[in-house]
């Protein structure tokens, strides 16, 4: 009978290893594609040229494959909408957890990760169909296909997640410090701002690092609404393409394997792999080193 | 007479928490409410700073003179109020800051900006605190690195830094080891030539050791005060008789 426990116990503790084992061994999968296309790309084409080339005409002749373009245009979405999703982020996590009463805050949380529920693709289209009209009444030499849309987009796609995260993070100071400061006659802004903010200053700056990693990952929206033209511009009113909106471009054409433009996918996809890897350790990185504890 | 309650009935929602309190509260003493848990008396300390407001659906009515001003009117400022009278709670809540913002957060927030001054109040807190000896080469570092005690001589100075005249206490030593309990009570007694203190405790050795006067609360009635000496050799009340004597908690 006790033969009969272990044996089970041993069964299942190594398929849970294995189930936990099969994410591990995705990711390294993953990797290894990525690398060995990368690497094949980079012995036809110098990577200097790839890093600071100033055109992106992979499918053109005569040929040529300067990412900055595309990096440009990523970063303008990553910067344009965290000047959305930051400020707003954060002010709403102040809202919910220092002045919302707890049956607002009920109502109210849901809702924002409702918002954090729809496809990106909604989004886009949202983008496109609402918020780039929009921008055009205002600004009429926008162009149908541009940053600002697209970027407003995905600051609101990632607002729910800041504010989520910023949030967390502030409920979990006591209540017992607040009234510490109450009680030297601090306001409630004074408290928000004096006291909330500063002790929470780590989980809102890997909160910010998060989102920015997300804009720069973010592929549906942009693919939409941003455009498919890798033009080198700083102008948030005209089209551009990122990063993932060409990798997107690539696929939905007719590539055959082991051609060039095959192998240019993933040496964009190996630089944003880096890119969202790098953010993501820094905001862990933050959090890890200035952890809050009470 | 520092303080002087005149017929305060307090409510939270229906909960009639204060029922006609009356009390004197004297300048630099050091009053000692004693009485079973929810009796009223936290709910009564939390009335002389309106602490209460920050809770929903609370109610108060009758007067509460602070030097023969009625501090409960509208027109009383609460962040002078709060400047006038501070509080030390239960648990230490040192904010998350170093050990020097904490001090300077009070009389900076009340307008102190000169950095000669903030350091020299600094000192002079901790100093009152009994705490500067085991801190002054360490102000940088985050309060809560300190022990709870420590924590606690803390809270203390990040009151006097905004140089109260009463100081509120709601239990304040009940979350610490006795050592630490030791040391509070001690400064208690150099506190006392300062400030009025105002010191809820559970612990009736505690209120007869540090206190002068002492007030019994029981279902929110006050229901005897005077020396603290009267009341632990002398109660006048059968029930608090049975409360000091220990029969009931």
């Amino acid at each position: 009978m006790k033969k009969k426990i272990k044996k089970r116990e041993f069964i299942i503790e190594k398929s849970l290893i294995l189930f936990a084992g099969i994410s591990i061994i995705t990711t390294l999968a993953i990797i290894v594609t990525l690398f060995g296309e990368t690497f094949q790309f980079f012995k036809e084409i110098p990577i200097m040229d790839f890093l600071t080339g100033k055109t992106w005409a992979p499918t053109l002749v005569p040929k040529s494959f300067g990412v900055l373009p595309l990096l440009v245009g990523t970063l303008m979405i990553a910067l344009f909408s965290s000047i959305i999703s930051l400020p707003l982020g954060l002010g709403s996590a102040i809202y919910l957890s220092e002045y919302a009463k707890k049956r607002t805050r009920k109502i109210i949380k849901p809702i924002l990760e409702l918002l954090a529920g729809i496809p990106s693709i909604v989004y886009g289209f949202f983008a496109l169909t609402f918020i780039t009209p929009l921008i055009r009444q205002i600004l009429p030499q926008t162009q149908i296909f541009n940053v600002a849309s697209a970027s407003i987009a995905v600051g609101i796609m990632t607002l729910p997640m800041v504010a989520s995260l910023i949030e967390d993070a502030m409920m979990a100071v006591p209540n017992s410090v607040r009234n510490g400061a109450y009680a030297l006659g601090s306001t409630k802004m004074e408290v928000a701002l004096k006291i909330i903010i500063p002790s929470t200053s780590s989980s809102i700056a890997s909160a910010f690092v998060l989102a920015i990693s997300r804009a720069i990952g973010e592929t549906m929206i942009v693919a939409i609404a941003a455009g498919q033209s890798p033009v080198l511009t700083f102008n948030p009113l005209e089209s551009i393409q990122t990063m993932t909106g060409f990798m997107v471009n690539m696929s939905l054409g007719e590539i055959s394997q082991g051609t060039l433009e095959y192998k240019t996918v993933f040496a964009v996809g190996t630089m944003l792999f880096f890119m969202t890897l790098i953010m993501n350790l820094v905001a862990k990185g933050i959090l890890y080193r200035n952890r809050e504890r009470y | 007479m520092k303080i002087i309650y005149n017929n305060v009935d307090f409510y939270y929602g229906n909960n009639h928490a204060l029922k006609s309190v009356n009390l004197n509260i004297e300048e630099n003493k050091i009053t000692a409410l004693i009485g079973p848990s929810g009796c009223g008396k936290s709910t009564f300390i939390r009335t002389l700073n309106r602490m209460y407001e920050h809770i929903p659906k609370t109610k108060i009515t009758g007067e509460i003179l602070l030097d023969n001003e009625n501090i409960l009117t509208d027109a009383y400022d609460l962040a002078e109020l709060r400047k006038k009278v501070g509080m030390v709670f239960q648990k230490p809540n040192p904010f998350p800051k170093s050990i020097y913002d904490n001090v300077i957060y009070g009389p900076k927030k009340h307008g102190l900006k000169n950095k000669d001054a903030l350091d020299s109040l600094v000192e002079k807190s901790l100093r009152k605190s009994a705490l500067w000896n085991e801190v002054k080469d360490k102000l940088n570092k985050s309060a809560l690195e300190l022990s709870g005690g420590q924590q606690q001589r803390l809270c203390i100075a990040r009151c006097l830094a905004v140089e109260p005249e009463v100081l509120l206490m709601d239990e304040p030593t009940s979350a610490l080891d006795p050592q630490s309990t030791l040391k509070i009570e001690e400064l208690f007694q150099t506190l006392k030539e300062s400030y009025s203190l105002v010191i809820v405790t559970h612990s009736m050795q505690q209120a007869a050791r540090v206190s002068d006067q002492t007030a019994f609360f029981l279902n929110g009635e006050i229901i005897e005060t005077g020396t603290t000496d009267d009341i632990f050799t002398n109660p006048k009340d059968q029930r608090t008789n049975d409360y000091i004597t220990g029969r009931f908690s």
